[in-house]
């Protein structure tokens, strides 16, 4: 089986998985990496929404080979240390989440959005297509406002 | 028939008396024998909510009429607690060394925020910081027998007394213990910030008294006070969730992130159409050969395939070429269903010398879908096992998977994980009786996970309905209602049939069938709108259905409050003074007023407001919300007022959250997410096809008035699901000038279906 060489959340990884496995069931069940959630595989929930290089992607939907010698980021890899970035604040401060289980997605997804954009419009905001299955689309909004004045 | 406490009791448990404005009662603790403080709580039956306690035959039969005293009337909650009663004394609160106090929950947390709001009523009663209380959701607990079951808005209605109570007898048995140490009199000792201060300044904290606090022996607490609301710290002041950190770091754990040792991927091949079996499998060797595949394994609902992961499980169960036998409903489709629940509600007769209004309306089946799909850990052993899944009723669940596996339940060790949204779904435990399946098959622990596309097409739905409405009238007066609600039957076979049979053997059920007990239980017209009757008939089709973020009134109470808007405006009278003037009590006209403080204000062409009421649980809300439906075939929330009363609330930005999901879920419910059932299966595999709410659908301006109150906190998590249905198509109507009869109202099979 070929060897994955790739950065997950600053650290070098190397796996044995053939090229075509998800980069999802790389990070969760090769890697131990849970932060990124499973809820379609189809690229449609983007609950699993993570960083490749920087930009927002879908695990699920992405071979593995496709990451090689590239940097993958979780929301793990999120946080410097114990310090949280400024959109995990944010999403505290609003007390986004219910269950919680898009929340990863979410929150990687609107990181890529301020990285795109600094004042985000509420259009791109609706562009987010994010599915959360209790609703939380309201103090999403918000905390995407609110982080975008904490990183002004 | 109530059992024993707990533990050995040597004396008559003594009373802990409420202060809160409601009146004293009794409230049973004891002081547990253990190595630190524990303390659990009994609450006699009769000295339960006075809804509850009032809720016997003769308090209802002395009660007057019911539409003059509607808080006597028991409702599903109600009974739920009467229920739970005689168990209650079982629920434990303790106090560790390093002055953390730990609470087992029997109850799950799917969202709702109640391990906040628990962990809130416990810092409050102790005078404990918030960050030192510790909920952790019970594992199954037999002895608890109808204690453990979430449903019905019930949790809080039902825990917070008890909750409150040992958290009033833990923090005066710390004074005590304090008093004695430094001989100083109890009453000259006050709490606060988990400590216990003197007035000259002496200060121990709890974890100091832990150990010198514990009883040698199981007691009887002495009495104590509960705060009253003025004294209240924490409950009543908006409070972030516990677990807020965890989720936004990634580390929050849902049942497939834990690392249960060796436990392997595992997915099934299933069916094609619902309740199918497996015929024949053709060709398991090849996919047992497959790369990462460990085994393929026959279960009565599928093939499962285990692997190193997921990704290579499902391939190896799409390879899969199984032969299958028939379904339960394999000819039935969409239209036929419809057909079916038409008919099953009987038409009205024409009336004699008087007007009348009739409406219908349908509602389509709605998946659960919540995001976790259906998920569940499992480690068979020859003469034990383990399981851990997200379960609303996981006394049930473990019956159900010792039954599965052929081991006695008390060899089955069942964990309750945190879900990742529930709404009704995790009341069934399908997850966890096919993991323990699976893993006993393959001889090894399993992580077991259903796919999307049959977490919609396998897993639960609302059942579909349909309603026939009739108001008769004078010239601008309603003069009575009826409402004949169709419905598929509602599937209750995971544990809540007990427990209401248990609270109901006091209250009169006469020749009902269950369902139509539940029914009567929870629907009610808030209204005065002369003599009033509900009535439900099931049609006994062997669908996946369950109760969908409430039983019925999702539905059945949407219908209503869209058809009060066609009844007023047939009687030339605006909605929401009509509603206004029917209303029974302030506290109603209350939210009615706050949430509609606007209606009525200047809107574009094709924009127009909508109203939708609704009370069930001890609580009321009203919501108002803007449409703007100057595409018809795009409809857009852009706005949403809501006002909501729930008593006391003891988290009203959980509330608040609650309120939101509602609102999103009428969003989607009204507008556009439905299943079609298609000759024995949903076509809908995908939140693609699936039409549930997303940014671009929700309103970009929204706001929740929780409404101030000291009455009995009552249930927040499905109330506001048909007061927002019923806004979304009053609005529609509005601003449309076409009725909608039909919900979703955008319905179109718009998609490529998956193959079965
Ligand atoms: S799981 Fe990746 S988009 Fe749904
Ligand atoms: S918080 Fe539950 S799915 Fe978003």
């Amino acid at each position: 089986m070929p060897a994955q060489t790739f950065t997950v959340n600053g650290e070098q990884v190397t796996v044995d998985a053939p090229d075509d496995l998800p980069l999802l069931w790389v990070l969760r069940d090769l890697l131990g990496i849970r932060g990124p959630k499973y809820g379609c595989g189809i690229d449609v929930c983007k609950a699993c929404t993570s960083h490749l290089d920087g930009e927002a992607v879908n695990p699920c939907a992405v071979p593995v080979s496709e990451a090689a010698g590239r940097e993958v980021t979780t929301i793990e890899g999120l946080a410097d240390g114990e310090k949280l970035h400024p959109v995990q604040e944010a999403w505290l401060e609003q007390d986004v989440a219910q269950c919680g289980y898009c929340q990863p997605g979410q929150i990687m997804a609107a990181v890529a959005l301020l990285k795109r954009t600094k004042n985000p419009t509420d259009e791109e905001i609706d562009a987010i297509a994010n599915v959360c299955r209790c609703g939380t689309y309201f103090r999403i909004r918000e905390a995407i406002k609110s982080a975008a004045d904490r990183m002004s | 028939m109530e059992p024993e406490p707990s533990a050995e009791s040597s004396a008559e448990p003594s009373a802990v008396a409420e202060n809160a404005g409601v009146g004293r009662r009794k409230l049973l603790a004891y002081l547990v024998a253990a190595p630190t403080l524990t303390v659990a709580v009994r609450v006699g039956a009769d000295a339960w909510a006075p809804e509850a306690a009032a809720a016997t035959p003769q308090a209802t039969a002395e009660g007057a009429a019911p539409a003059a005293l509607p808080d006597l009337l028991p409702d599903l909650g109600d009974v739920l607690i009467l229920a739970a009663a005689p168990t209650s004394h079982l629920l434990t609160l303790e106090l560790d060394e390093d002055g953390t106090a730990r609470f087992g929950l029997p109850r799950a947390e799917v969202g709702q925020g109640l391990t906040t709001a628990v962990a809130m009523l416990i810092a409050d009663e102790l005078d404990l910081p918030l960050d030192k209380v510790r909920v952790r959701l019970d594992d199954a607990r037999p002895e608890l027998l109808f204690n453990q079951l979430t449903g019905s808005s019930n949790s809080i209605r039902a825990l917070h007394r008890p909750v409150r109570a040992a958290a009033a007898a833990a923090r005066a048995r710390l004074v005590a213990t304090a008093a004695r140490q430094w001989g100083v009199d109890a009453a000259d000792l006050t709490t606060r910030d988990g400590a216990v201060h003197a007035s000259d300044g002496r200060t121990l904290g709890y974890g100091a008294l832990a150990k010198s606090a514990a009883a040698p022996r199981t007691t009887e607490a002495p009495d104590v006070t509960l705060k009253a609301a003025g004294d209240q710290q924490v409950v009543g002041r908006p409070t972030n969730r516990i677990d807020a950190r965890a989720i936004v770091t990634g580390r929050k754990e849902y049942a497939l992130d834990l690392d249960v040792p060796g436990a392997k991927p595992a997915m099934v091949r299933r069916p094609p159409t619902v309740n199918g079996t497996v015929a024949q499998v053709h060709n398991a060797a090849d996919v047992r050969a497959m790369p990462g595949v460990l085994d393929v394994v026959e279960i009565p609902t599928g093939v499962a395939v285990v692997a190193e992961t997921f990704g290579q499980a499902l391939a190896g169960k799409e390879a899969l070429r199984v032969d299958w036998g028939a379904g339960t409903v394999d000819e039935l489709s969409h239209d036929d269903i419809k057909a079916e629940l038409r008919k099953a509600a009987p038409d009205f007769l024409p009336p004699l010398l008087v007007q009348h209004i009739d409406a219908e309306y349908d509602f389509a089946p709605v998946s659960h879908a919540p995001l976790e799909t259906n998920s569940a850990v499992a480690d068979v052993r020859d003469d034990r096992a383990t399981v851990w899944t997200a379960a609303q009723s996981p006394i049930a669940a473990r019956a159900a998977v010792a039954k599965a596996i052929g081991l006695p339940a008390s060899r089955v060790d069942f964990h309750v994980v945190q879900a990742g949204g529930s709404f009704g779904r995790r009341l069934f435990f399908d997850a966890a009786v096919e993991a323990a399946q699976v893993s006993k098959a393959a001889g090894r622990p399993v992580r077991l996970m259903w796919s999307r596309v049959d977490d919609m097409r396998h897993g639960r739905m609302r059942p579909p309905t349909h309603h026939k409405l009739r108001v008769t009238h004078t010239r601008d007066k309603p003069l009575s209602l009826q409402h004949r609600v169709a419905s598929v039957e509602t599937d209750t076979g995971h544990g809540i049939g007990d427990a209401l049979t248990a609270g109901l053997t006091e209250l009169p059920a006469g020749n009902e069938t269950f369902a139509q007990t539940m029914f009567r239980l929870s629907m009610r017209s808030p209204y005065d709108l002369g003599a009033t009757a509900q009535t439900l008939t099931e049609l006994p089709l062997k669908l996946h259905t369950g109760s969908w973020r409430s039983v019925y009134s999702g539905t059945a109470r949407a219908a209503e409050e869209m058809f009060l808007d066609e009844v007023a405006e047939k009687l030339g009278a605006d909605p929401v003074e009509f509603r206004r003037a029917r209303l029974k009590n302030e506290a109603q006209r209350k939210v009615l007023d706050t949430a509609a403080a606007d209606w009525g204000r200047e809107l574009p062409e094709g924009v127009a407001q909508g109203v939708g009421f609704h009370e069930e649980y001890k609580s009321r809300v009203a919501f108002l919300v803007e449409l703007d439906a100057r595409d018809p075939k795009a409809p857009r929330v852009t706005r949403a007022v809501i006002a909501v009363d729930v008593g006391r609330a003891v988290n009203p930005r959980g509330v608040e959250a609650q309120m939101l999901g509602g609102l999103t879920d009428g969003i989607a419910t009204a507008l556009r997410a439905g299943l079609h059932f298609d000759k024995g299966l949903p076509l809908e595999g995908s939140y693609s096809q699936f039409h549930y709410a997303r940014q671009k659908d929700s309103p970009q301006d929204v706001t929740v008035h929780v409404v101030e109150s000291d009455a009995e906190p009552g249930g927040v998590g499905e109330l506001g699901v048909p007061a927002a249905v019923a806004a979304i198509g009053n609005a529609y109507a509005r601003a449309t000038g076409t009725r909608a009869r039909s919900f979703p109202i955008l319905f179109d099979v718009d998609f490529e279906p998956f193959p079965r």
